[in-house]
Protein backbone atom coordinates (compact mmCIF):
# COMPACT_ATOMS: atom_id res chain seq x y z
CA UNK A 1 0.00 0.00 0.00
CA UNK A 2 2.65 2.88 1.02
CA UNK A 3 4.48 1.71 -1.62
CA UNK A 4 2.03 2.43 -4.30
CA UNK A 5 0.97 5.91 -2.68
CA UNK A 6 4.61 6.65 -3.36
CA UNK A 7 4.83 5.24 -6.77
CA UNK A 8 1.57 7.77 -7.37
CA UNK A 9 3.08 11.05 -5.78
CA UNK A 10 6.29 10.20 -7.77
CA UNK A 11 3.90 10.08 -10.75
CA UNK A 12 2.21 13.67 -9.94
CA UNK A 13 5.51 14.79 -9.32
CA UNK A 14 7.70 13.91 -12.40
CA UNK A 15 6.61 15.92 -15.75
CA UNK A 16 4.10 13.97 -18.39
CA UNK A 17 4.82 12.72 -21.24
CA UNK A 18 2.03 14.02 -23.00
CA UNK A 19 1.71 17.27 -24.81
CA UNK A 20 0.88 20.08 -22.88
CA UNK A 21 -2.56 20.97 -24.90
CA UNK A 22 -3.57 16.51 -23.99
CA UNK A 23 -2.97 17.78 -20.29
CA UNK A 24 -4.67 20.76 -20.44
CA UNK A 25 -7.45 18.75 -22.34
CA UNK A 26 -7.80 16.67 -19.84
CA UNK A 27 -7.77 18.74 -16.94
CA UNK A 28 -10.72 20.95 -19.00
CA UNK A 29 -12.44 17.24 -19.21
CA UNK A 30 -11.63 16.51 -15.67
CA UNK A 31 -13.34 19.93 -14.90
CA UNK A 32 -16.45 19.24 -16.93
CA UNK A 33 -17.02 16.52 -15.02
CA UNK A 34 -16.45 17.20 -11.43
CA UNK A 35 -18.18 20.64 -12.25
CA UNK A 36 -21.55 18.29 -13.60
CA UNK A 37 -21.27 15.43 -10.75
CA UNK A 38 -21.06 18.47 -7.91
CA UNK A 39 -24.08 20.29 -9.32
CA UNK A 40 -25.84 16.78 -10.29
CA UNK A 41 -25.10 15.62 -6.23
CA UNK A 42 -26.27 19.27 -4.90
CA UNK A 43 -29.42 18.82 -6.83
CA UNK A 44 -30.19 15.54 -5.51
CA UNK A 45 -30.21 16.96 -1.93
CA UNK A 46 -32.83 18.98 -3.32
CA UNK A 47 -35.32 16.52 -3.93
CA UNK A 48 -38.95 15.63 -2.42
CA UNK A 49 -37.26 12.19 -1.81
CA UNK A 50 -34.14 13.19 -0.17
CA UNK A 51 -36.14 15.48 2.32
CA UNK A 52 -38.17 12.67 2.76
CA UNK A 53 -35.80 10.89 4.30
CA UNK A 54 -35.94 12.79 7.54
CA UNK A 55 -38.96 14.90 7.20
CA UNK A 56 -41.40 12.50 6.20
CA UNK A 57 -44.64 13.81 7.98
CA UNK A 58 -43.45 17.23 7.35
CA UNK A 59 -43.36 16.66 3.37
CA UNK A 60 -46.36 14.47 3.46
CA UNK A 61 -48.59 17.53 4.83
CA UNK A 62 -48.00 19.96 1.72
CA UNK A 63 -50.21 17.53 -0.07
CA UNK A 64 -53.76 19.49 1.71
CA UNK A 65 -52.31 22.55 0.05
CA UNK A 66 -52.64 24.68 -2.21
CA UNK A 67 -48.93 24.76 -2.62
CA UNK A 68 -49.40 21.09 -3.52
CA UNK A 69 -53.01 20.49 -5.21
CA UNK A 70 -54.52 23.25 -7.14
CA UNK A 71 -56.44 24.56 -10.69
CA UNK A 72 -53.01 24.95 -12.64
CA UNK A 73 -51.56 22.11 -11.46
CA UNK A 74 -48.25 24.36 -10.90
CA UNK A 75 -46.67 23.54 -7.25
CA UNK A 76 -43.95 23.97 -5.08
CA UNK A 77 -41.06 21.25 -3.98
CA UNK A 78 -39.60 21.36 -0.40
CA UNK A 79 -36.15 22.99 -2.22
CA UNK A 80 -38.09 25.91 -3.86
CA UNK A 81 -39.24 27.43 -0.87
CA UNK A 82 -36.52 26.05 2.35
CA UNK A 83 -33.49 26.34 -0.42
CA UNK A 84 -32.03 30.01 -1.71
CA UNK A 85 -32.48 29.76 -5.46
CA UNK A 86 -29.32 32.13 -5.93
CA UNK A 87 -26.01 30.19 -6.00
CA UNK A 88 -24.05 31.83 -3.54
CA UNK A 89 -26.67 31.35 -1.07
CA UNK A 90 -27.76 28.02 -2.20
CA UNK A 91 -24.02 27.10 -1.61
CA UNK A 92 -24.26 29.05 2.36
CA UNK A 93 -27.62 27.34 3.11
CA UNK A 94 -26.03 23.82 2.04
CA UNK A 95 -23.17 24.20 4.08
CA UNK A 96 -25.30 24.97 7.29
CA UNK A 97 -27.45 21.83 6.50
CA UNK A 98 -23.92 19.79 7.05
CA UNK A 99 -25.65 20.36 11.01
CA UNK A 100 -28.93 19.01 10.18
CA UNK A 101 -26.83 15.37 9.16
CA UNK A 102 -25.68 15.41 12.88
CA UNK A 103 -29.25 15.53 13.99
CA UNK A 104 -29.97 12.60 11.53
CA UNK A 105 -26.83 10.67 13.12
CA UNK A 106 -28.62 11.36 16.89
CA UNK A 107 -31.67 10.47 15.37
CA UNK A 108 -33.24 13.73 16.81
CA UNK A 109 -36.57 13.54 14.91
CA UNK A 110 -36.20 9.93 14.13
CA UNK A 111 -39.72 9.57 15.59
CA UNK A 112 -43.79 11.18 15.53
CA UNK A 113 -43.27 12.10 18.83
CA UNK A 114 -39.49 13.35 18.59
CA UNK A 115 -40.85 15.34 15.36
CA UNK A 116 -44.00 16.93 17.56
CA UNK A 117 -41.59 18.18 20.32
CA UNK A 118 -39.26 19.72 17.89
CA UNK A 119 -41.92 20.83 15.39
CA UNK A 120 -41.78 24.20 17.41
CA UNK A 121 -38.27 24.77 17.48
CA UNK A 122 -37.98 23.96 13.67
CA UNK A 123 -40.75 26.32 12.52
CA UNK A 124 -39.67 29.25 14.44
CA UNK A 125 -36.32 28.93 12.87
CA UNK A 126 -37.50 28.76 9.28
CA UNK A 127 -40.02 31.75 9.89
CA UNK A 128 -36.97 33.94 11.21
CA UNK A 129 -34.91 33.06 8.58
CA UNK A 130 -37.63 34.24 6.04
CA UNK A 131 -38.24 37.26 7.86
CA UNK A 132 -34.38 38.40 7.90
CA UNK A 133 -34.01 37.49 3.95
CA UNK A 134 -37.46 39.16 3.59
CA UNK A 135 -39.66 36.15 2.31
CA UNK A 136 -37.32 35.74 -0.62
CA UNK A 137 -38.14 32.13 -1.09
CA UNK A 138 -41.85 33.40 -1.84
CA UNK A 139 -40.86 36.14 -3.61
CA UNK A 140 -39.23 33.79 -5.97
CA UNK A 141 -42.46 32.83 -7.47
CA UNK A 142 -44.73 35.77 -5.84
CA UNK A 143 -43.64 39.40 -7.34
CA UNK A 144 -45.40 42.10 -5.63
CA UNK A 145 -45.15 44.01 -8.67
CA UNK A 146 -47.30 42.16 -10.42
CA UNK A 147 -49.95 41.37 -8.14
CA UNK A 148 -53.15 42.57 -9.75
CA UNK A 149 -55.33 43.78 -6.32
CA UNK A 150 -58.60 43.69 -9.23
CA UNK A 151 -58.07 39.66 -8.85
CA UNK A 152 -58.06 39.66 -5.04
CA UNK A 153 -60.35 39.30 -2.43
CA UNK A 154 -61.18 42.68 -0.25
CA UNK A 155 -59.35 40.87 2.74
CA UNK A 156 -55.51 40.64 0.67
CA UNK A 157 -55.82 44.10 -0.83
CA UNK A 158 -56.61 45.47 2.31
CA UNK A 159 -53.37 44.07 3.32
CA UNK A 160 -50.98 43.41 0.54
CA UNK A 161 -51.81 47.49 -0.52
CA UNK A 162 -50.99 48.80 2.87
CA UNK A 163 -48.60 47.05 5.13
CA UNK A 164 -46.81 44.71 2.35
CA UNK A 165 -46.30 47.95 -0.10
CA UNK A 166 -44.85 49.96 2.63
CA UNK A 167 -41.99 47.23 3.71
CA UNK A 168 -43.80 47.45 7.15
CA UNK A 169 -44.69 43.43 6.98
CA UNK A 170 -42.88 40.58 5.05
CA UNK A 171 -45.13 37.37 3.45
CA UNK A 172 -44.29 35.51 6.45
CA UNK A 173 -45.84 37.56 8.94
CA UNK A 174 -49.09 36.32 8.08
CA UNK A 175 -48.66 33.21 6.29
CA UNK A 176 -47.08 30.65 8.06
CA UNK A 177 -48.69 27.53 8.06
CA UNK A 178 -49.28 27.52 4.39
CA UNK A 179 -47.61 24.32 3.71
CA UNK A 180 -47.67 23.01 6.92
CA UNK A 181 -49.84 21.99 9.90
CA UNK A 182 -48.58 24.46 12.58
CA UNK A 183 -46.93 24.41 16.27
CA UNK A 184 -48.46 25.65 19.09
CA UNK A 185 -49.40 29.02 17.97
CA UNK A 186 -49.69 30.76 21.56
CA UNK A 187 -47.55 33.92 21.90
CA UNK A 188 -47.00 34.12 18.02
CA UNK A 189 -47.54 37.74 16.80
CA UNK A 190 -50.63 38.09 14.81
CA UNK A 191 -52.72 34.27 16.33
CA UNK A 192 -55.36 34.37 18.61
CA UNK B 1 -62.48 -22.48 10.20
CA UNK B 2 -63.19 -20.72 6.91
CA UNK B 3 -65.45 -23.90 6.06
CA UNK B 4 -67.07 -24.10 9.20
CA UNK B 5 -68.88 -20.37 8.55
CA UNK B 6 -69.82 -21.06 5.09
CA UNK B 7 -71.17 -23.69 6.35
CA UNK B 8 -73.21 -22.65 9.26
CA UNK B 9 -74.45 -19.40 6.90
CA UNK B 10 -75.87 -21.95 5.02
CA UNK B 11 -77.34 -23.33 6.87
CA UNK B 12 -78.83 -20.14 8.26
CA UNK B 13 -80.02 -19.28 4.63
CA UNK B 14 -81.54 -22.36 4.11
CA UNK B 15 -83.53 -22.06 7.60
CA UNK B 16 -84.89 -18.49 6.73
CA UNK B 17 -84.82 -19.20 2.94
CA UNK B 18 -88.68 -18.35 2.92
CA UNK B 19 -88.14 -15.15 4.65
CA UNK B 20 -85.99 -14.15 2.13
CA UNK B 21 -87.78 -14.95 -0.99
CA UNK B 22 -90.81 -12.24 -0.05
CA UNK B 23 -88.22 -9.62 -0.06
CA UNK B 24 -86.83 -10.34 -3.07
CA UNK B 25 -87.49 -8.57 -6.19
CA UNK B 26 -87.58 -10.55 -9.43
CA UNK B 27 -84.16 -8.88 -10.19
CA UNK B 28 -82.93 -9.05 -7.00
CA UNK B 29 -80.54 -11.94 -7.76
CA UNK B 30 -80.08 -11.40 -12.33
CA UNK B 31 -76.68 -12.65 -12.33
CA UNK B 32 -77.70 -15.98 -10.45
CA UNK B 33 -74.61 -16.56 -7.91
CA UNK B 34 -77.36 -16.77 -4.77
CA UNK B 35 -76.52 -13.62 -3.02
CA UNK B 36 -79.53 -11.96 -2.63
CA UNK B 37 -79.26 -8.04 -3.71
CA UNK B 38 -80.27 -5.02 -1.36
CA UNK B 39 -83.38 -3.33 -2.69
CA UNK B 40 -84.22 0.57 -2.29
CA UNK B 41 -87.93 -0.78 -2.61
CA UNK B 42 -88.77 1.95 -5.14
CA UNK B 43 -88.21 4.54 -2.33
CA UNK B 44 -86.62 7.88 -3.58
CA UNK B 45 -84.45 9.84 -0.81
CA UNK B 46 -81.92 13.11 -0.73
CA UNK B 47 -79.63 10.80 -2.22
CA UNK B 48 -81.84 9.41 -4.94
CA UNK B 49 -82.53 5.83 -6.18
CA UNK B 50 -79.77 4.38 -5.45
CA UNK B 51 -79.04 1.24 -4.14
CA UNK B 52 -76.75 0.60 -0.70
CA UNK B 53 -74.63 -1.22 -1.92
CA UNK B 54 -73.60 1.00 -4.94
CA UNK B 55 -70.90 3.61 -4.89
CA UNK B 56 -72.05 6.66 -6.26
CA UNK B 57 -70.43 9.43 -8.04
CA UNK B 58 -69.32 12.14 -5.91
CA UNK B 59 -71.18 15.64 -6.86
CA UNK B 60 -69.21 18.42 -8.06
CA UNK B 61 -67.85 20.79 -4.86
CA UNK B 62 -70.08 23.92 -5.03
CA UNK B 63 -68.09 26.65 -5.50
CA UNK B 64 -67.86 28.99 -2.07
CA UNK B 65 -68.11 32.81 -2.39
CA UNK B 66 -64.16 33.92 -2.14
CA UNK B 67 -64.51 37.04 -0.38
CA UNK B 68 -68.08 39.10 0.19
CA UNK B 69 -69.68 41.34 2.82
CA UNK B 70 -71.32 39.40 5.59
CA UNK B 71 -74.58 37.64 5.40
CA UNK B 72 -77.56 38.87 7.14
CA UNK B 73 -78.83 37.11 9.91
CA UNK B 74 -81.75 34.81 9.52
CA UNK B 75 -83.17 34.55 13.44
CA UNK B 76 -82.20 35.73 16.43
CA UNK B 77 -78.68 34.21 18.05
CA UNK B 78 -78.12 32.68 14.67
CA UNK B 79 -74.61 31.92 14.16
CA UNK B 80 -72.88 34.47 11.70
CA UNK B 81 -72.24 32.57 8.57
CA UNK B 82 -68.52 32.85 7.03
CA UNK B 83 -68.66 34.64 3.93
CA UNK B 84 -65.17 34.14 3.07
CA UNK B 85 -63.15 30.98 1.98
CA UNK B 86 -61.48 29.19 4.24
CA UNK B 87 -59.06 27.02 2.66
CA UNK B 88 -55.97 25.79 4.50
CA UNK B 89 -57.14 28.20 7.57
CA UNK B 90 -55.97 26.01 10.09
CA UNK B 91 -58.36 25.18 13.25
CA UNK B 92 -56.85 22.63 15.84
CA UNK B 93 -55.48 22.51 19.07
CA UNK B 94 -51.92 24.13 17.68
CA UNK B 95 -53.88 27.02 16.41
CA UNK B 96 -56.75 28.54 15.42
CA UNK B 97 -56.93 30.49 12.24
CA UNK B 98 -59.83 32.35 12.65
CA UNK B 99 -58.97 33.81 15.61
CA UNK B 100 -56.00 35.12 14.32
CA UNK B 101 -58.61 37.88 12.87
CA UNK B 102 -62.06 37.82 14.60
CA UNK B 103 -60.32 37.54 18.52
CA UNK B 104 -61.21 40.22 20.90
CA UNK B 105 -57.41 41.65 20.92
CA UNK B 106 -57.21 41.57 16.80
CA UNK B 107 -60.52 42.58 15.20
CA UNK B 108 -59.40 46.02 16.20
CA UNK B 109 -56.89 46.14 13.97
CA UNK B 110 -58.54 43.59 11.27
CA UNK B 111 -61.53 44.90 11.04
CA UNK B 112 -63.46 41.54 10.83
CA UNK B 113 -66.58 40.59 13.03
CA UNK B 114 -65.34 40.02 16.82
CA UNK B 115 -66.57 37.39 18.32
CA UNK B 116 -69.45 37.47 20.87
CA UNK B 117 -68.83 37.91 24.85
CA UNK B 118 -70.60 34.29 25.26
CA UNK B 119 -67.71 32.79 23.50
CA UNK B 120 -65.69 33.10 27.04
CA UNK B 121 -68.48 31.48 28.95
CA UNK B 122 -68.42 28.23 30.29
CA UNK B 123 -71.68 25.91 30.54
CA UNK B 124 -72.26 27.01 34.07
CA UNK B 125 -71.66 30.55 32.89
CA UNK B 126 -68.67 31.52 34.09
CA UNK B 127 -66.75 34.04 32.31
CA UNK B 128 -62.84 32.81 31.52
CA UNK B 129 -60.09 34.69 30.54
CA UNK B 130 -59.98 33.65 27.28
CA UNK B 131 -62.06 31.72 24.77
CA UNK B 132 -64.03 29.19 26.69
CA UNK B 133 -62.87 25.43 24.99
CA UNK B 134 -66.50 24.30 24.09
CA UNK B 135 -66.56 27.18 21.99
CA UNK B 136 -62.85 27.33 20.54
CA UNK B 137 -63.99 25.33 17.84
CA UNK B 138 -65.46 27.80 14.84
CA UNK B 139 -66.68 25.36 12.67
CA UNK B 140 -69.07 23.78 14.58
CA UNK B 141 -71.57 26.94 14.53
CA UNK B 142 -69.85 28.90 11.52
CA UNK B 143 -70.30 27.60 8.06
CA UNK B 144 -69.53 28.80 4.69
CA UNK B 145 -72.06 28.97 2.21
CA UNK B 146 -72.22 27.82 -0.99
CA UNK B 147 -74.71 28.97 -3.68
CA UNK B 148 -76.73 26.11 -3.75
CA UNK B 149 -80.36 25.08 -4.07
CA UNK B 150 -82.32 24.04 -1.10
CA UNK B 151 -82.17 20.38 -0.24
CA UNK B 152 -85.89 20.68 0.37
CA UNK B 153 -88.16 22.99 -0.95
CA UNK B 154 -89.20 25.27 2.50
CA UNK B 155 -90.85 28.83 3.05
CA UNK B 156 -89.00 30.36 5.97
CA UNK B 157 -88.95 33.59 6.78
CA UNK B 158 -86.41 35.67 9.20
CA UNK B 159 -88.58 37.17 12.28
CA UNK B 160 -89.79 40.85 11.62
CA UNK B 161 -87.31 42.38 13.49
CA UNK B 162 -84.39 40.80 11.02
CA UNK B 163 -86.38 41.40 7.77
Amino acid sequence: MKKLLAAFWRRLRSPSKAAAGVVLGMGFLGGILFWGAFNTGMEATNTEAFCSGCHAPIVAEIRETIHYSNRSGVRAICSDCHVPHEWTDKIVRKVQASKELVAYMLGTINTPEKFRARRAHLAHREWQRMKNNDSLECRNCHNFAYMDFSEQGRRSVKQHSTALAKGEKTCVDCHKGIAHRLPDMSGIEGWQ
Amino acid sequence: MKSLIRNLSIGLALSIGSQVVVAQEPSADGDGDGIARVSHGGLHSLRGRHELDETQPAEPLKPIPRDRRPYPSDYIFQPPLIPHSIRGYELSTNANKCLSCHSFRRSVESGATKISVTHYATREGRVLSDVSPRRYFCLQCHVVQADADELIENSFKPVDSLR
